[in-house]
């Protein structure tokens, strides 16, 4: 039973930015689909009384305290932009997303 | 994106035909020292970049850690909001790409928020009550900041490209979301505008931000719906993003009212919708919605663990919690014996701090309020400003009060001492030493004054000699002119009485 389809591959490449050819659409929902109905598994042992976990370890409540640490040089951070002007990252232009 | 001009409904013709629901989201930076996830320090107005780490640039193979401080902030919020707070509670990813957020992603909270089911109790203008209820609270972290560079306007319509500062990043944030707002009718927009108002007071009074409007500590996106009657389902709303004064919000609630009516009236549907807010024709105009702007894909943030905060904490906050701001109010206006509606008066024109630190610096209540409420007040008002942007303090208005107590001015004085003090002339006592402004109490002086007056006018002197004390008063206000007011009235009346009958 197929529970992906070829277009809700399409779609969550598309959210992914990822840019996929039709030949690798086709493999993906396939490959995908298996991937998906392993993990459905899970949903057979795991009965309702059982908590859903988010992280293997079972610690709560890991804080740090709110004292400063030195932060990184500027100039070695920018040295590694792809390009960089007036101390900013300088990124292309933002296509109409905002306004 | 659109710029089309709708013909706005009278806004009292809209409200005669709708019932207008509202939402408000709160949000507020925290004041702590480090940002959200990481020790980079949190602060305002460095150079660009300065204040980053490899987690708050989302750099691969970073870990962020929780910041403590800001997750008791967070509970202090939603104490003080009346919330219940979670036994425990996840962190989220939302994931987008936008270049302000350096991660792909934003880590907030989803389906567990730190606090929620809570209510905050809202005093409008006229006092009138209006309960506001609280739907979450919840942690998160700010996003960079972008500079659009090219185009005409700064704007990013026609910008080439992009500058990206990331001090911000990860600045902790905690968002406030209401319940749909009904039943405030035509009053809407004010109790819009009082909500935010009420939080930003509560953040102060927590110690949990500075709060600061017009720096972005608090920001606010409205949401609006139109129904036919109270009794009808909810209609469909826009969310008016990044109101951040008091004012805007009220006027972007107002705004959206009429348009909504418009639309409504023109047989048009209102189209769920991001909306942006335009401070300098106070309009809204549709943001471009995305088709997938809305999917997040939201799942547990793998790198933190889950939040349990210990019951004893929480209850050793609440113990902490200060003196929240409405029931300052109704402390200090009994400790003054203000009326309610001076009361009301006195909160509305952001007095409250000031007229207690004049308090505090020995003036009685109703003399500190006479000051700010009366001279000051219409300063400010001629000056355009707050009344605390005022360049006087408490302390001056209160030595300028003690000068008036010891008899050393009177009140014409005073009104002059105090024009010295705002015009930048130093404080009370040096203002009436430059000007010569005391009271004259040497009797030597006055009996001069008094005697050149009755010189002048014998009539009138021989009038009062023989008993007819009706025009003493030319007398004494001859005396007051000759002494440029400095002389108190009581006791030159005195002094012209011993005089005539000698």
């Amino acid at each position: 039973m197929s529970t992906l389809s070829r277009d809700e591959v399409a779609r969550v490449a598309g959210l992914a930015r990822i840019d996929l050819t039709p030949a690798e659409l086709d493999r993906l929902a396939g490959e995908l689909d298996v991937i998906v109905e392993s993990v459905a598994r899970v949903s057979e042992i795991a009965t309702p009384d059982v908590p859903a976990t988010s992280h293997p370890l079972p610690l709560t409540n890991v804080f740090r305290a709110d004292v400063p640490e030195p932060p990184v040089d500027r100039d070695a951070v920018l040295a590694a932009a792809p390009a960089a002007q007036d101390g900013k990252f300088l990124v292309p232009q933002i296509l109409g997303e905002d306004a | 994106m659109s710029h089309a001009v709708v013909d706005l409904v009278d806004y009292d013709d809209a409200i005669a035909r709708f019932d207008p629901v509202i939402g408000i989201e709160v949000h507020v930076e925290l004041g702590t020292r480090t940002k959200m996830f990481d020790a980079a320090p949190a602060g305002f107005g460095e150079e660009p970049n300065t204040s980053v780490t490899p987690v708050s640039l989302g750099l691969p193979g970073s870990l962020p850690v929780v910041n403590g401080t800001a997750v008791e902030y967070a509970i202090r919020i939603g104490l003080a909001l009346n919330c219940s707070i979670a036994q425990t509670c996840r962190f989220a990813r939302k994931n987008y790409f936008y270049p302000d957020v350096p991660k792909n992603f934003q880590t907030s909270q989803y389906d567990e928020p730190i606090a929620y089911d809570g209510h905050v109790d809202v005093e409008l203008e006229d006092g009138t009550v209006f309960r506001v209820e609280v739907e979450r609270a919840h942690m998160e972290e700010d996003a960079g900041k972008n500079t659009h560079v090219g185009g005409s306007t700064g704007r990013i319509h026609g910008a080439e490209y992009s500058l990206v500062d990331y001090n911000r990043a990860g600045i902790p944030l905690v968002e406030i979301v209401t319940r749909p707002i009904t039943g405030a009718g035509e009053r809407a927009p004010e109790v819009a505008r009082a909500y935010v108002q009420t939080l930003r007071d509560l953040f102060r009074a927590l110690e949990v931000s500075e709060a600061r409007m017009e720096r972005g500590n608090v920001r606010a996106d409205v949401n609006v719906s139109l129904r036919p009657t109270p009794q009808s389902p909810l209609g469909t709303r826009t969310e008016t993003k990044n109101v951040n004064s008091f004012r805007s919000v009220e006027r972007a609630v107002r705004h959206e009212i009429s348009r909504q009516a418009a639309v409504l009236d023109a047989g048009g549907a209102v189209v769920q919708e991001t909306r942006h807010w335009h401070e300098d024709t106070g309009t809204t105009t549709s943001g471009r919605v995305k088709s997938d702007a809305e999917d997040y894909r939201y799942f547990p943030e793998p790198d933190l663990v889950p939040i349990a905060p210990d019951r004893a904490w929480v209850e050793e906050i609440r113990a902490a919690l200060p003196e929240l701001p409405a029931a300052r109010r109704r402390r200090l206006q009994g400790e003054w014996g203000f009326a309610d509606a001076e009361m009301r008066d006195v909160v509305n024109a952001g007095a409250i701090e000031l007229i207690e630190a004049t308090v505090a610096a020995g003036a009685a209540p109703a003399a500190a309020r006479k000051w700010w409420m009366g001279e000051l007040a219409r300063t400010a008002k001629e000056r355009e400003v707050e009344l605390a942007e005022l360049p006087i303090t408490p302390t001056q208005i209160g030595a300028l009060q003690a000068l008036v107590d010891a008899g050393r001015i009177n009140d014409k004085l005073a009104r002059q001492v105090l024009e010295g003090v705002l015009a930048g002339e130093g404080d009370p006592e040096q203002v009436v030493v430059a000007r010569g402004l005391e009271v004259v109490s040497d009797d030597g002086p006055l009996l001069e004054a008094i005697d050149a007056a009755l010189a002048a006018q014998p009539d009138i002197a021989e009038k009062i000699r023989s008993g007819n004390l009706g025009p003493v008063g030319a007398i004494i206000g001859a005396v007051m002119k000759a002494t440029r007011g400095q002389a108190d009235a009581g006791r030159v009346r005195e002094l012209v009485l011993e005089r005539v009958s000698s």
